[in-house]
């Protein structure tokens, strides 16, 4: 037990730092799309990460299905949600760095 | 740790209700309307009441999301610039606020033991809902049980709702299919996704309809759960996609029927000899009977709920399109 | 364990702090939505880890109809502004 107990700590604390990376990288990053992929990278592994962790600390029941349902849940909607947001964004005519710095140039 | 917690998120709660002030654009506002609920729904969390929180989630934050998008796609984004002058309902609102915290004095101190709240009834359920109904989630108890005829009063107030939206928004099918961009066409990935999860979804409303005697959930969050799943589909594959799904006509049938299934249970319970709505009789053991009614009952509300939630979002939805596409 | 937990639930809620600022102060509307979208998913791992903090498995099932409502939301908005009212 007290082997699962390191190893659930560490996995907690090591998505949190994740977590934290990519809140961070909203803000420090140049464009919106390096800022999609900050955020959306940096969260999945975090939620792999905490959720596994808190997998962990229960009796193997059914809070640990309900945590399993949770991160297969978030597994396929985060990407997803990342990639339409993204992919609105360039329909809507956002453009990446260099794209802008072309455009600029051109006229 | 509570405390502290609490302190965070209720500074978090008044950063965002001023921001909100402040922003004039709408779409803006109904987004950080959106954190605002998740965030009042972490503070029910916790106060530790769960299934106050799980209605503030999927109503305020969910619902209530689409139903204001719906109505920006018909009003407009922007706020319009205010011509009056300010003063007069900046004394109202300071004379309002400073009445209500000179009410607040006489309240009793917040979390005292010898408050009224925690003398008068509530001891009685927590001493005897486990041994008059014997269900483990107390707060359906209280809902389903001993205050029933509350609780068909709040669903006869869901359908009235339904109603009044549908007097003034009708459903339009007929031209329907020639709006041209109905629907994430082009998003192939969400069309895929969606199709793996709504089954799920609707899964997940039948376990907090059916679970809601043993754990947080009942039939209004069922309710609700069942119709974001329906609005998720017509949000992805197109809204006239759903109505060939779930017709309006079928929900206008099915909103009266919940209602008339939890009113029946009183009924039946009277032609066996009891009050209105008193479960003890529809059963030979009393315990038994209160099970079989509030299963009952909780069955007729999340039919209601989920109609007209429905019903809402399609009269919503429908409107917004007819203007998309003229 | 309560230590590393409490730790847990606190940095998240810095996270949730960080994403608020964004979805309030964005430049543009799209890192409003990023930024709503990750306050959500964050607040899905608070309420789990809050859940074993206190020893109340029963917030799971909360966790999950915040996942989902997170998405649908998400899905709601997008859908705005691809179709309905799209950004000039």
């Amino acid at each position: 037990m007290f082997f699962l107990d390191i190893l659930s700590g560490v996995l907690l604390l090591v998505g949190v730092f994740f977590g934290f990376t990519g809140a961070l990288g909203l803000f420090r990053f140049p464009d919106f799309f390096t800022r999609v992929h900050a955020a959306s990278v940096t969260e999945s592994i975090a939620s792999i990460l905490i959720l596994t962790g808190l997998m962990l600390q229960t009796q193997f029941d059914l809070n640990t299905a309900k945590l399993i349902f949770i991160l297969l849940f978030l597994m396929i909607t985060s990407p997803t949600a990342s990639h339409a947001l993204a992919k609105s964004a360039r329909h809507g005519g956002l453009l990446s760095i260099p794209e802008s710095k072309k455009k600029k140039e051109n006229s | 740790m509570a405390v502290l917690i609490d302190l965070v998120l209720l500074s978090m709660l008044a950063l965002t209700a001023l921001r909100i002030i402040f922003l004039k654009d709408l779409f803006a506002v109904v987004m950080l309307f959106g954190i605002y609920s998740f965030l009042s729904a972490l503070i029910f969390i916790n106060l530790d009441a769960v299934d106050v929180a799980f209605t503030e989630a999927a109503v305020g934050a969910g619902i209530s999301t689409v139903l204001m998008l719906s109505t920006l796609a018909l009003t407009g984004r922007k706020e319009k610039e205010s011509k009056h002058s300010s003063i007069l309902p900046f004394l109202v609102v300071t004379v309002t606020g400073a009445a209500l915290i000179y009410g607040t004095i006489d309240m009793p101190p917040f979390g005292d033991a010898n408050n009224p709240i925690h003398q008068h009834v509530a001891p009685r359920y927590i001493e005897q809902s486990p041994v008059e109904v014997g269900l483990p989630n107390m707060v359906t108890s209280v809902l389903a049980s001993y205050r029933g005829f509350d609780t068909l009063g709040e669903t006869v107030v869901v359908f009235a709702a339904m109603i009044g939206v549908l007097t003034l928004l009708s459903v339009r099918r007929k031209e329907d299919d020639e709006a041209p961009d109905s629907g994430l066409k082009s998003h192939r990935v969400l069309h895929v996704v969606a199709k793996i999860i709504i089954p799920f979804v609707i899964l997940f409303a039948l376990y907090v309809q059916f679970h809601g005697d043993y754990g947080p959930g009942g039939g209004f969050q069922a309710g609700v759960i069942a119709a974001a799943a329906i609005i998720l589909y017509a949000l992805v594959f197109g809204l006239p996609m759903a109505l060939r799904v779930i017709s309006p006509k079928f929900l206008q049938i099915l909103a009266p029927l919940g209602v008339l299934l939890y009113a029946s249970v009183g009924i039946y319970s009277m032609f066996m000899g009891g009050n209105f709505l008193d479960y003890n009789k529809l059963a030979h053991d009393p315990v038994h009977g209160q099970h079989y009614g509030i299963i009952i009952i909780e069955l007729g509300v999340g039919i209601t709920v989920f109609a007209v939630m429905l019903s809402i979002f399609y009269a919503f939805a429908s409107q917004a399109e007819r203007r998309n596409v003229s | 364990m309560i230590g590393v937990l409490a730790t847990v639930c606190i940095a998240i809620l810095v996270v949730m702090g960080l994403a608020l600022a964004r979805a309030c102060y964005a430049d543009t509307v799209y890192d409003r939505i990023l930024g709503v979208n990750m306050f959500g998913t964050k607040t899905v791992l608070f309420i789990a880890a809050v859940g074993f903090l206190m020893g109340r498995p029963d917030f799971l099932d909360i966790a999950i109809v915040y996942a989902l409502i997170n998405f649908i939301g998400m899905i709601a908005v997008l859908r705005f502004f691809e179709y309905i009212a799209p950004i000039e």
